[in-house]
């Protein structure tokens, strides 16, 4: 049955009791894959238009420089900027911050939203769940303003405590990655629920009664079975962060390098007018960041998961 | 165990198994009563059969021998030792869940592996070990693949080689047929059988399914609301049930109307006496009873004046299946030899005889059809 030629279904049962061969339709196998294609149309059409159009009139003004005169010309000249002193300080700022803000709020996730899967208080789960949702969406200057009543120079927490006699300030860089794990926490909490729901109680009992501690179970067991949902989530976590822009410019400005920042200061000509290409290239730079982090994503995820292809 | 007792070796040698006992088990979860005092000992190298309803406490059992569930009260023995406070992972007992419970990140070989890995054992022996076991079970070649690339009975088997892979003294089954279809469930029954009696190991096996319990079990324990109905070999369970309860569950029973003697040792049904096995439930002495009868213990014959009507047959190969409708409007099951049956005309009256020996009887029920 398997030595089927192309184009030809097989083994029709013809009246004498044997099976024969029979010419398939012309044109109708052709046509399947094509039909297979035509369902995801609207979704190629979408991403060209709302990703495509933008990154690619993003990366034509990139590479776009004008004179005085109002002469444009080809020039990789914005790259080469973005690349050298207080540009690309931000950039790497931004890098830290968010790589720094992606991890630790996956660290400190896991542990919550077990907590969360695993409690036995009726309406906890809800109550989380549902606070997650508004707080990982809550950002921008009101998020700010909170922080700077509570945890600023005059703040609530800071006075109660005395914390700025302790060397404690907000507008920092470890008071932005505060700021930044408020609302990457919640949304590692909402990404990760599903993935530990996921893990059957069957699978500690049995590594239990292979001889597995608990800490085995996690390392050996669950860990492995998590590390994709991991990997998606940090991912998802940087992106979060390293496009963050609005709380980041209302909490501490410019006193804290980061790309997004630098890129708004260059588009609106705060210090110098005419920096619109390097905002476009640092724009540039940041795709291409986050691409590298889902290109390693997706590597890590190959090598070490095999068993979900 | 430690890790030079798991050296590679003939899995065919057999291990000598442990006695596990259950004294007083009691286990409730608020106001359900999951075990109300369980009193049980397997031999060693027995495979008893936990049977029962749902609800009626056998997993919550098995999974206190495993180190899941603690009893509020009660203790459990291997070897004669009292388990009931060891933590699970120390328990030294190999179990095989009822759903596939294989770590879906680790190979088929690995998943075997694993606890001999938890327990340190160097990667060359622990890979022996696995094709073993993975041998042993019919799954050479499955060794590389993925739970997700294995059928239901393909899993189900690396379960079991990976619950044996430790040597377990008691190897305890968690329905673990009940998600595959008839046709695995029934070769992978008798392949667990076969291990079982190769290796010697004590096995408690817990299952709803009667015929499962009684085609593998060296003894059937029927439960029923977390105590224990009865526990014996399968022949006298079927033969000799000691309630109604048993009489019912295990196998088809019919019930037929009759009369308790004063004495309430004998019992008149279908105009004839006869001696009643056991007691009534309750304590009720005299007056209406029903008594059980299996089907294949009524004999049928034609007889015009008979006090009942055949109604249906059904062939089932050497034997044939009769509906029989009695005159008080009860329906009663016969099985009979097919040569004979085949005299019988539907819509014959017919004449039932009972066997000469002692009967069971239970509280009379208001009921037409009766098996």
């Amino acid at each position: 049955m398997s030595s089927a030629a192309p184009g030809a279904v097989v083994n029709r049962a013809a009246g004498d009791g044997t099976l024969r061969r029979e010419p398939q339709a012309p044109g109708r196998r052709a046509s399947r894959p094509a039909a297979g294609w035509l369902g995801v149309v609207p979704l190629l059409g979408f991403a060209a238009v709302m990703l495509g159009l933008p990154v690619a009139a993003m990366a034509a003004g990139a590479f776009t420089a004008s004179d005085d005169a109002g002469t444009t010309s080809v020039t990789a000249a914005n790259f080469a900027a973005t690349l050298d002193g207080p540009y690309l300080e931000s950039l790497l700022g931004s890098v830290r911050l968010s790589a720094l803000t992606a991890a630790v709020a996956t660290v400190l996730s896991l542990p919550l939203a077990h907590a969360v899967v695993t409690s036995r208080i009726r309406g906890l789960r809800e109550a989380v769940l549902s606070a997650s949702g508004v707080i990982a969406n809550l950002g921008g200057v009101p998020l700010a303003f909170a922080f700077v009543a509570t945890l600023g120079n005059a703040g609530v927490l800071t006075g109660a405590f005395g914390l700025g006699e302790k060397g404690w300030s907000l507008y920092s860089f470890w008071g932005l990655s505060i700021v930044y794990l408020y609302f990457l926490v919640p949304l590692m909490v909402l990404t990760l629920t599903p993935a530990l729901d996921g893990l059957r109680p069957q699978w500690r009992e049995a590594a239990l009664n292979n001889g597995a501690t608990g800490l085995q179970y996690w390392r050996h067991v669950a860990l492995p079975i998590l590390w994709p949902t991991l990997l998606s989530g940090f991912v998802l976590l940087f992106g979060t962060a390293f496009s963050a822009y609005a709380t980041a410019a209302a909490m501490v400005g410019s006193s804290i390098p980061l790309v997004t920042v630098k890129i708004a200061s260059a588009l609106t000509g705060d210090v110098l007018v005419g920096q619109a290409g390097i905002a476009l290239a640092l724009g540039m730079d940041m795709i291409i960041v986050a691409a590298l982090v889902m290109g390693v994503q997706l590597l890590l995820q190959r090598r070490t998961s095999a068993w979900l292809s | 165990m430690t890790a030079s007792t798991l050296a590679p070796r003939p899995v065919s040698a057999g291990t000598a198994g442990a006695t596990l006992e259950f004294r007083g088990l009691r286990r409730s979860f608020g106001a359900t009563t999951a075990l109300d005092g369980l009193d049980l000992s397997l031999e060693p190298g027995e495979l008893l059969a936990l049977l029962g309803p749902s609800g009626c406490g056998k997993t919550t059992a098995l999974r206190m021998v495993a180190g899941f569930e603690t009893p509020d009260a009660g203790h459990v023995l291997l070897d004669g030792a009292d388990v009931t406070a060891t933590p699970a992972h120390r328990r030294d007992v190999g179990m095989v869940f009822q759903s596939y419970s294989l770590f879906p990140h680790l190979s088929a070989a690995d998943n075997v592996a694993f606890g001999m890995r938890m327990r340190g054992v160097p990667a060359a022996r622990r890979r022996d070990r696995a094709q073993e076991l993975l041998e042993l079970v019919g799954l050479p070649t499955h060794g590389g693949r993925y739970p997700r690339q294995l059928s239901g009975g393909q899993q189900q088997r690396v379960a079991l080689a990976r619950a044996l892979a430790l040597e377990p003294r008691v190897l305890l089954l968690d329905e673990p047929l009940s998600a595959l279809d008839a046709k695995v469930r029934q070769s992978l029954r008798e392949e667990i059988r076969r291990l079982q009696l190769e290796l010697g190991i004590t096995t408690l096996f817990v299952t709803h399914d009667q015929e499962e319990a009684l085609s593998m079990a060296d003894r059937v324990a029927v439960m029923r609301d977390g105590r224990l109905e009865q526990c014996a070999t399968p022949e006298e369970l079927y033969n000799s049930p000691a309630t109604p309860f048993v009489a019912g569950f295990v196998g088809t029973m019919n019930r037929l109307p009759g009369t308790l003697g004063a004495d309430g040792a004998r019992v008149e049904v279908l105009g004839t006496g006869r001696p009643v096995h056991g007691s009534l439930p309750g304590g009720r002495r005299t007056g209406a009873v029903d008594v059980l009868i299996r089907p294949e213990a009524l004999s049928v014959g034609a007889d015009p004046n008979g006090t009942a009507l055949l109604v249906a047959s059904s062939f089932l190969g050497a034997t044939t299946r009769l509906t029989i409708r009695l005159d008080g409007g009860r329906t009663v099951l016969a099985d009979v030899p097919s040569a004979g049956a085949s005299t019988l005309p539907l819509g014959a009256r017919v004449r039932l005889g009972l066997p000469e020996r002692p009967v069971l009887i239970d509280q009379a029920r208001n009921e037409e059809t009766s098996a």
